[in-house]
C-alpha cells in the first residue's frame, strides 16, 4: 500500500513536471496520438508500477490497440499476483456524440478490456463493469488531443 | 406541492357565439413567421378591494398586471405574436374589458386586442378575459375560471394557450413544465441533478440533491410521472419518480445498466436500452403487469427508442450500419427499416406528437445539428447547427423543438457551459430557455389542463 502510495506521489511530480514542460513548449498533438488514439502519459496512473490503468480508443471504436492489449496483459498479471483484488473496469467516450449513445459505446468499451482480461485468466467475477458514457471527461478541452484522451476504459480497484 | 396537483379550473364559457364565424385575423404557424400579429394585452382591471386582498395573499401589487405580463411574455416568446407597448394604450383597462374603442386600438396597429378582470370571490381568484377582433370590432372569445389564488401563474399560462388556440388553430403549450437536469461545477465533474419548472422558467424547484449522476428524464405523456436514469449507488439503472408524492423506484430487474428510457403514448410502458456484455438492445417493461419484454435483439448498439404516438411504431438509433444511424420498426420489434441515409451520423430520434415527423440529433463535418425528417425519411430539414447541441423534444402540439447546446472550452479548457434552447420546427425562432443554473437533457410535459 504505502510503496503504492510513494509511487503514485512520484508519478503525480513527473506528471506536473511534463505538464508544465507540455505548457512551456506547447506541444502540439501529433507527438501524443497514433491515428485518433491517444498514446501519450499524461492522464494515466498506475495500478503498481509498470501496470498503467487506462487503454485508450479511436473515434466511435471498441476495437483494442496494440498498446491497449499490452497494458491489459500486465493488468492481467497484476490481477493473478493480487488474486483478492476486484475490479471495475470504467468505459468513457468524448463529448462528441449523443449521449445516450456514448452510455452505450463506454459500455462495449468497458467490456472490450473485460474480454481481454478474461482471455488470460481473470475471472469475471472479479471483474464489473461500469459505463460513464461522457459524463466524466478527465480532459476539459474542446481539442482531439483531449477528446482522445477521454476515450477511455480505465481499471480501478474496487476493494 | 400545491401547483402539482391539479387543481380543477372550473371553467366558464361565458360567450361562445362568435367561436366560428368568420374573422379576419388568423396566424399561419405552418411556415417561418417574419411578421408577428400585432395584439395589445391590457393589463386585466382590478378592483381596489381584490387588488388590496390578492396583494396580502400573493404579495403581488396587482395581479391583474401580473397574470397579462404572463400572456404578453408567451405570446412573444412564441415569436407568432408582437404584444405591443403598453405605454401607447388610450382606453383604461375596465372600460377597455367592457366595450373597446376600436378605432384606439387601430391607431397603435393593434389587430387583436385582449382585456379582463380579476375579482376576489370569497377567496378564490375569479379571471375573466376576452380576445378582441380589432379590424373587425368583434369579440372573438370570452371565458372566465375561477381557481385559487396561488394558481395566478397557471390562469395567465391558460388565457395563452386560449389565445393562440383561438388565432393559430392549434393547441398551444404555455400551461405545460419542462423537466431537465440542471447542472453545476467543474466539466470533469459535473454536479447533476432533476429539477422542474414552468415552461416559461417559473417555480424552479430541485428534485433530486446531487449526490448521485441523474441523466434524460421524460415525462409520462399521461401523468405526473417521470423516468430518468440515476447512478445511485453506482448502478446506472432506470427509475420511476413521481413527482407528486416523491417516490421513485428501480425499473425491472436487470443484472447491467438501462437507460435511454421513454414512456409509451398511453404512459403504461417504459421503453428503454440495457447493456449488457458490450451489447446494447431495446426492452420495453409494463408497468402494471411487470413484464419485460425484448424488442431488439442484434449485436450492435440500439438505443433511444421512441414510439410514434399512435404506440404501433418505435423509431431507435443503431450502429448496425457501422455508424449511428436511425431506424423505424414495428412496436413487436418486426420490420426494421432504416430511414436516415444523409451525409453524416444521426441520433436520438423523437417521434413528433402530431405523428408526421421525427426530431433528430446529426452530426456531420464536426458540426452538430437538430433538424426533422418525415417518418419514412424523407424531407430531411435541419434547423439549427452549433458546436455541439443534441437531444430534441417536442412541445406538445409538435411545434417547438427543446434542446440543449454545450459550449466549446478554450485551450485552458475553461468557459464550459450548457444550455436549453428552443427553436420552432420551422427554424425561426430560436431562444434561449432561462434556467437558474446550467441545464441539459429537456423534456416537455403534456398540457396540464386541457
Amino acid at each position: 500500500m504505502k510503496l503504492n502510495k510513494i509511487l503514485k506521489n512520484t508519478f503525480l511530480i513527473v506528471l506536473a513536471c511534463l505538464a508544465l514542460s507540455a505548457c512551456a513548449t506547447k506541444k502540439v498533438s501529433t507527438g501524443q496520438m497514433q491515428g485518433d488514439v491517444y498514446t501519450g502519459t499524461d492522464t494515466v496512473e498506475y495500478l503498481a508500477s509498470g501496470v498503467p490503468d487506462r487503454v485508450f480508443f479511436a473515434t466511435n471504436e471498441s476495437v483494442l490497440t496494440t498498446a491497449s492489449r499490452e497494458t491489459l496483459r500486465k493488468q492481467a498479471g497484476w490481477l493473478r499476483k493480487n488474486s483478492n483484488v476486484t475490479i471495475v473496469l470504467e468505459g468513457h467516450a468524448d463529448e462528441r456524440g449523443t449521449r445516450e449513445y456514448n452510455l452505450a459505446l463506454g459500455e462495449r468499451r468497458a467490456n472490450a478490456a473485460k474480454d481481454y482480461l478474461m482471455t488470460y485468466g481473470i475471472s469475471s467475477d472479479r471483474i464489473s463493469v461500469l459505463s460513464y458514457g461522457k459524463e466524466r471527461p478527465v480532459d476539459s478541452g474542446s481539442n482531439p488531443l483531449a477528446w482522445s484522451k477521454n476515450r477511455r476504459a480505465v481499471t480501478v480497484k474496487a476493494n | 406541492m400545491n401547483i402539482f396537483r391539479f387543481i380543477l379550473l372550473s371553467l366558464i364559457l361565458i360567450l361562445f357565439s362568435t367561436i366560428k364565424s368568420y374573422s379576419l385575423i388568423e396566424v399561419d404557424i405552418t411556415r417561418g413567421n417574419l411578421n408577428p400579429l400585432p395584439v395589445a394585452v391590457s393589463p386585466l382591471s382590478i378592483d381596489e378591494k381584490s387588488k388590496k386582498s390578492f396583494e396580502n395573499l400573493l404579495k403581488k401589487k396587482n395581479i391583474g398586471e401580473e397574470i397579462s405580463l404572463i400572456v404578453e411574455n408567451n405570446l412573444k416568446t412564441s415569436g407568432l405574436f408582437n404584444p405591443l407597448n403598453k405605454d401607447a394604450f388610450l382606453q383604461s383597462p375596465d372600460i377597455a374589458n367592457l366595450k373597446p374603442r376600436f378605432e384606439d386600438w387601430n391607431l397603435i396597429k393593434a389587430q387583436a386586442l385582449i382585456t379582463g378582470k380579476v375579482t376576489n370571490v370569497e377567496d378564490k381568484l375569479r379571471v375573466e378575459f376576452r380576445l378582441w377582433d380589432v379590424l373587425a370590432g368583434k369579440e372573438m372569445m370570452a371565458l372566465a375560471f375561477t381557481t385559487v389564488p396561488t394558481n395566478w401563474r397557471r390562469v395567465g399560462h391558460i388565457i395563452s394557450d386560449k389565445v393562440y388556440e383561438r388565432l393559430t388553430g392549434e393547441k398551444g403549450y404555455f400551461d405545460t413544465r419542462i423537466i431537465y437536469v440542471a447542472e453545476e461545477g467543474p466539466k470533469t465533474n459535473r454536479v447533476k441533478k432533476l429539477a422542474i419548472m414552468d415552461q416559461d422558467g417559473a417555480n424552479n424547484k430541485f428534485l433530486t440533491l446531487g449526490n448521485e449522476l441523474v441523466l434524460t428524464p421524460r415525462f409520462n405523456p399521461t401523468s405526473q410521472m417521470v423516468t430518468y436514469l440515476s447512478y445511485f449507488r453506482n448502478l446506472p439503472r432506470v427509475y420511476l419518480l413521481d413527482i407528486e408524492t416523491g417516490l421513485q423506484e428501480v425499473v425491472g430487474d436487470f443484472p447491467g445498466m438501462t437507460f435511454a428510457p421513454r414512456f409509451s403514448p398511453d404512459g403504461k410502458k417504459i421503453i428503454m436500452s440495457f447493456a449488457k456484455d458490450g451489447n446494447s438492445d431495446i426492452y420495453t417493461m409494463d408497468l402494471e403487469n411487470r413484464i419485460v419484454e425484448k424488442i431488439t435483439n442484434h449485436p450492435s448498439i440500439d438505443t433511444s427508442p421512441s414510439y410514434s404516438p399512435d404506440g404501433k411504431l418505435i423509431c431507435f438509433n443503431s450502429d448496425r450500419s457501422g455508424y449511428q444511424q436511425i431506424y423505424v420498426m414495428k412496436s413487436d420489434g418486426s420490420n426494421v427499416k432504416r430511414i436516415s441515409f444523409g451525409k453524416g451520423i444521426y441520433g436520438t430520434p423523437v417521434w413528433s406528437p402530431r405523428g408526421d415527423l421525427i426530431a433528430f440529433t446529426k452530426l456531420h463535418k464536426g458540426k452538430f445539428y437538430i433538424g426533422v425528417m418525415r417518418i419514412d425519411g424523407s424531407g430531411e430539414r435541419l434547423l439549427t447547427e452549433n458546436f455541439y447541441q443534441e437531444a430534441p423534444s417536442w412541445s406538445p402540439n409538435g411545434r417547438v423543438l427543446i434542446f440543449y447546446r454545450e459550449t466549446k472550452t478554450n485551450d485552458k479548457g475553461e468557459g464550459f457551459s450548457a444550455k436549453l434552447w428552443s427553436i420552432d420546427l420551422t427554424g425561426y425562432n430560436e431562444r434561449m430557455v432561462k434556467t437558474l443554473t446550467d441545464g441539459s437533457d429537456p423534456s416537455w410535459s403534456s398540457l396540464l389542463s386541457n
